[in-house]
């Protein structure tokens, strides 16, 4: 190594470091953005010390530059675009999208190395072993993150799509890849096997994902994500940049723990997710027309849960996607801000899979200008139910289904909201259709439940402008 | 090339994981959105990985793949950040009346 080639790798060695505090930074909402900030500087001088590298090495041609230069603007532009004008209720699609390309360029990196060698056949497995491994997961990660986006953006259906023979496909498939994995490794100068095992890939990663419904999206994102990272780690390996391994890796750990989290979230395995299974269907729920309420529950009017939300002193909202789909977000900060006006103290409950991916609520909430303050993980809100007046349910279902804690149900076990313990509980709903699991929710038939059926949107424009009256 | 000797690759990859857990597990729920497109464009620096297999490119297939790597990478990197940092931009200790209006001008046809 020369010189600058040195000093180049040491710009990737404090580039790699400033990741990490990126990162760091991101443990508290005050700090993230300065978090993010460092590291996209990071990353910037990463890249200008490469471009450093790439004209002291000289051996590019003109037509190099010009792909270089070229594609990066275009790759550029496009992220671009896609980052200021998405919603963020689409957030999940362009975080898969992202997934796909990172996964993508790995997979072309390493294509790229074992296509260009001089001598292929002469390969370690020191080079093909991370090469055919970055080849797999990264393709694998691309089809499927494509698949993900298009299920959540409705382009795909968001059902567990199951075809006849899918299983044996899921049986066949991953043991022509490991064949294709071996056989490139061990004879890297094959292109029969590097395009099978490319063909085989692809064709996995849409079969793992077509069949997980939209429910188990916050697991499936992240563990393309912790994919993706790998992916990248090992084209690290094939081009000897520890700075690629160091960041892929990071992101691997981030998506694994976030995996983690999610699947246990709703109490299941993420090999019993990846599989299938669980009615998990978007567009089929099991509704009773809009108002068919069964007598067993309480319905009441925008007035009364007015007055409640008036003369209450601590209010928790408990959002689920259902709020999201019907864009009410906006609705609800407004009626939480003029709840807090007026010395009612407001806080949210979120769940962590509330939304389509880990933390999804979240950003959805603060885009409608709900401050952090008030956002509340499960652990450290479910305490303070027993002390709210009123909790008002938008959106959300199974992850208050109180039946969770009993065994021998659909979802036993998995972590709620205590909900039930509030001293009086309002759901704003628009019917009494099941949740994803397709169980009886008791909440609602609980005698401190009253069920306000409307649409979210309109129900909380209504109940802004009713409390206003009481309390203004 | 092969500059790196497979152990200290193997150093790094471990130790990577070692602090890529640490660190990540202190995130809060909160965060964890910005979170994973932040990461994401960490992974993006495979843009390096994508600059050098371009200066190393003399066939034209080794364009085309260079030319795939470098879209790829860019949209990674560049959009990771921004929207990462359009999130985080909307997370305020409390509210504020230009947050509101920055929220619904990034997303014009929300409403509709």
């Amino acid at each position: 190594m020369d010189t600058v080639s040195n000093a180049v790798h040491y710009v990737f060695l404090a580039a790699a470091a400033c990741f990490v505090i990126g990162l760091h930074l991101m443990n508290h909402p005050r700090t993230a953005r300065r978090g993010n900030t460092l590291s996209a500087g990071a990353m910037a001088v990463a890249i200008g010390a490469t471009v450093w590298l790439v004209v002291h090495e000289n051996r590019i041609t003109g037509t190099g530059w010009l792909v270089l230069v070229s594609g990066g603007l275009v790759g550029a532009a496009l992220g671009l675009w896609a980052a200021r004008g998405v919603k963020m209720t689409a957030m999940p699609q362009l975080v898969s999208i992202f997934n796909a390309v990172g996964g993508g360029a790995a997979v072309v990196i390493a294509v790229n190395d074992l296509l260009q060698a001089d001598h292929p056949a002469a390969l370690g497995a020191r080079v093909s072993l991370p090469g055919a491994l970055s080849i797999v997961i990264g393709t694998v990660t691309f089809s499927g993150s494509l698949v993900a986006a298009g299920k959540l953006q409705g382009l795909v259906s968001g059902s567990p799509v199951v075809f006849p023979g899918a299983r044996l496909l899921n049986v066949l498939l991953p043991a022509s890849f490991v064949i294709g994995t071996v056989w490139l490794v061990l004879a890297p100068d094959s292109s029969t096997a590097l395009y099978g095992l490319v063909v085989v890939a692809l064709l996995f990663g849409v079969t793992m994902v077509l069949p997980i419904g939209g429910a188990d999206m916050p697991v499936v994102i992240a563990l393309l994500n912790a994919f993706t990272g790998s992916a990248v780690a090992m084209a690290g390996f094939v081009l000897d940049e520890t700075a690629l391994i160091i960041a892929g890796m990071l992101v691997s750990s981030s998506g694994g723990i976030l995996t983690k989290l999610m699947a246990d979230a709703m109490n299941r395995s993420i090999t019993n997710i990846v599989i299938g299974g669980f009615g998990t269907g978007d567009g089929a729920p099991a509704a009773v027309g809009a108002g068919g309420a069964p007598a067993q529950v309480r319905a009441i009017s925008v007035d009364d849960v007015a007055i409640q939300l008036a003369y209450a002193r601590k209010v928790i909202f408990v959002p689920g996607y259902g709020l999201a789909a019907a864009q009410a977000q906006h609705e609800l900060g407004d009626l939480a801000k003029l709840l807090t006006e007026h010395g009612i103290e407001v806080s949210y409950a979120v769940h962590p899979v509330a939304g389509r991916m880990p933390g999804h609520m979240n950003v959805l909430l603060a885009e409608a200008d709900v401050p952090y303050t008030q956002l509340k993980e499960m652990d450290e809100v479910n305490p303070e139910f027993p002390q709210a007046d009123v909790a008002l349910v938008i959106g959300a279902n199974d992850v208050t289904n109180p039946i969770a804690r009993r065994p021998g149900n659909a979802i036993s076990g998995m972590p709620i909201l205590d909900v039930d313990k509030a001293r009086s509980v309002v759901v704003i709903k628009r019917s009494m259709g099941h949740g994803y699991a397709g169980v009886d929710n008791e909440l609602y038939t609980d005698p401190k439940t009253g069920m306000f059926f409307t649409d979210a949107k309109k129900g909380l424009t209504e109940l802004k402008a009713a409390v206003g009256e009481f309390v203004g | 090339m092969n500059s790196l000797d497979l152990l200290t690759a193997i150093t790094v990859f471990v130790l990577s994981v070692l602090v890529g857990i640490e660190v990540i597990s202190k995130v809060p729920a909160t965060l964890h959105t910005p979170l994973m497109s932040g990461s994401n464009s960490v992974h993006g620096i495979v843009v390096i990985g994508a600059m050098l297999i371009a200066a190393g490119s003399h066939t034209w297939l080794g364009y085309v793949l260079a030319f795939v790597a470098m879209v790829f990478g860019a949209m990674n990197v560049v959009g990771g950040y921004v929207v990462t940092d359009r999130m985080l931009e909307m997370f305020k200790a409390r509210p504020t009346a230009g947050n509101r209006d920055k929220a619904t001008a990034g997303t014009p046809d929300k409403e509709v």
